[in-house]
């Protein structure tokens, strides 16, 4: 008997353990090794690698495509933390090479332009775990129950607006609250209106929590930003456009990882939010017309 | 007896579950106040570059340095194991760690996340069968010092050891329900270092 036969890749539990280890941090979207660096000094706990931040491909439109490989693997290069990747909604094959490159996490995400309007990745058939974005408790269990490992409530990237963020946070810690007082016979017709699977339903009423780790993104910009999610239930957050698109990205990204840590502590925050210099500027979500908004793709 | 589960950053929930199902109940502690107020540690599984610096942000990092050194028993999963280890390779830029165990350990020696597993291991001192090992992005433990005890192994590199209040482990049994290992560190090192402090 060999040992090789006994170890297990890309079991559930690898995969999800994963996304456990990154509970109270912040990852943060970066372009080049340089940015990446900054993110590594500031506490980052992971990076996520793109080519152009969510306020870029908002501004210059256009397809938003997978990043080139050579740059992911430059950053892989440069830091010691972990990296993710994005990858379009549907686009499996963008996965496949993703997962050839080793990156830790991949993102299957509505900031790119969606490859498939109908189906999301089979997430099961990848050894690398997927985070994936939600707006509410339907939606995040489809998700998981398509092989994510990892939650992110979608907000709207590229804005600076967290009023999503928090929209979306709330939906979906109050419909787990709602299942949590339902009678048993009560979860059947939940699991229709929520269109995701029963055992999964039932999983959510029995342990007041979703499957898997949860974290905010879109439209974080401030450390007050960043606590209020962690108080709104997050496990930790994504910041996209907000650290590198303010005027100074190291100080503000450092501040944004001790305010995750002391998100209940308003001394610490009121402390941390100190001299920052300008917050990126940002756009109301409002004033984008509906058809241009990021969180309604994915289904 | 006061345990605490260091919660900057990591799978601290997880370890206070574990412990809780052991019969203690831990709290989580960040401040100076906090570690103060404690008799052991663990410190979880987390990225331990982030872990160091908000430790050092923070005021903390020097207090639980001391303490370590003066017997506090501590834990350390995976981060954790990097953090009270005396040595690191492949660490961080200027990464900084607590030290205590006479280690040198490698920062995420099994690879990236899609080289991270589970398996079989057998582990001594905690009884029953095999323990379900997860490791992620794990480190192992490159050399050992004179008084270092290696409790479980892994193709040749120990991912288990202990030296006198301090036990470190590559791997999360906070992840599993097993609360074997949990149960050893309470058992073992907490109740025996208070018996020598009375």
């Amino acid at each position: 008997m060999s040992e090789e036969k006994l170890v297990q890749t890309g079991t559930s539990r690898v995969k999800r353990g994963m996304a456990e280890m990154l509970k109270g941090g912040v990852i943060m979207d970066v372009v080049d090794a340089e940015q990446a660096r900054i993110a590594e000094d500031a506490g980052a706990v992971a990076v996520m690698a793109l080519e152009r931040v969510p306020a870029d491909i908002r501004a210059q439109g256009g397809v938003a495509r997978m990043s080139d490989p050579e740059m992911i693997s430059e950053i892989q290069r440069s830091v010691s933390i972990p990296v993710m990747a994005k990858v379009r909604i549907g686009h499996f094959v963008e996965a496949q090479i993703l997962q050839s490159l080793g990156v830790d996490y991949i993102d299957e995400s509505e900031v790119l332009t969606p490859a498939d309007y109908t189906h999301h990745i089979d997430k099961w058939n990848f050894t690398i775990p997927f985070v994936c974005g939600a707006t509410n408790l339907g939606e995040a269990l489809r998700r998981v129950n398509e092989g994510a490992a990892m939650i992110r409530s979608k907000g709207e990237a590229g804005t600076g607006d967290v009023s999503n963020a928090t929209t979306h946070m709330r939906s979906i810690s109050d419909e787990i609250r709602r299942l949590s007082s339902m009678r048993e016979d009560e979860l059947y017709v939940a699991a229709k209106e929520l269109q995701a699977p029963y055992d999964l339903v039932k999983e959510v009423a029995t342990t007041g929590k979703l499957p898997v780790v949860l974290f905010t993104a879109g439209g974080i910009a401030t450390p007050a930003d960043a606590a209020m999610m962690m108080q709104l239930g997050a496990d930790g957050v994504f910041v996209g456009s907000g650290i590198f698109k303010s005027a100074n990205p190291a100080r503000r990204a450092a501040a944004i990882v001790k305010s995750v840590t002391f998100f209940d502590d308003a001394k610490v925050l009121a402390e941390q939010s100190r001299g920052l210099g300008e917050a990126m500027v940002g756009i109301n979500v409002s004033d984008i017309p509906a058809p241009h908004r990021l969180a309604e793709r994915g289904w | 007896m006061k345990i605490g589960v260091l919660a900057l950053q990591g799978d601290v929930r997880e370890h206070i579950a574990s412990l809780g199902d052991c019969g203690v109940s831990a709290r989580s502690v960040k401040t100076r106040d906090d570690i103060d107020s404690i008799d052991a540690l663990i410190i979880p599984g987390g990225e331990s570059t982030t872990i160091a610096k908000l430790a050092r942000a923070f005021g903390v990092f020097d207090l639980i340095k001391a303490r370590i050194g003066s017997g506090m028993p501590t834990y350390g999963s995976c981060a954790g194991m990097i953090l009270i280890a005396d040595q690191i390779l492949d660490g961080g830029p200027d990464q900084e760690i607590l030290g205590g165990i006479d280690v040198q350990v490698r920062r995420n020696a099994f690879g990236r996340q899609v080289d991270s597993f589970e398996t079989d291991l057998s582990f001594a001192g905690i009884g029953g069968t095999t323990f379900r090992a997860v490791f992620i992005r794990a480190p192992w433990v490159e050399s050992v010092g004179a008084g270092v005890e290696v409790l479980a192994s892994f193709n040749g590199h120990p991912v288990a050891i202990r030296q006198g209040h301090l036990l470190a482990t590559s791997f999360h049994p906070e992840l599993t329900g097993d609360n074997r290992i949990h149960r050893f560190f309470v058992d073992q090192l907490c109740k025996e270092s208070s018996k020598v402090r009375l």
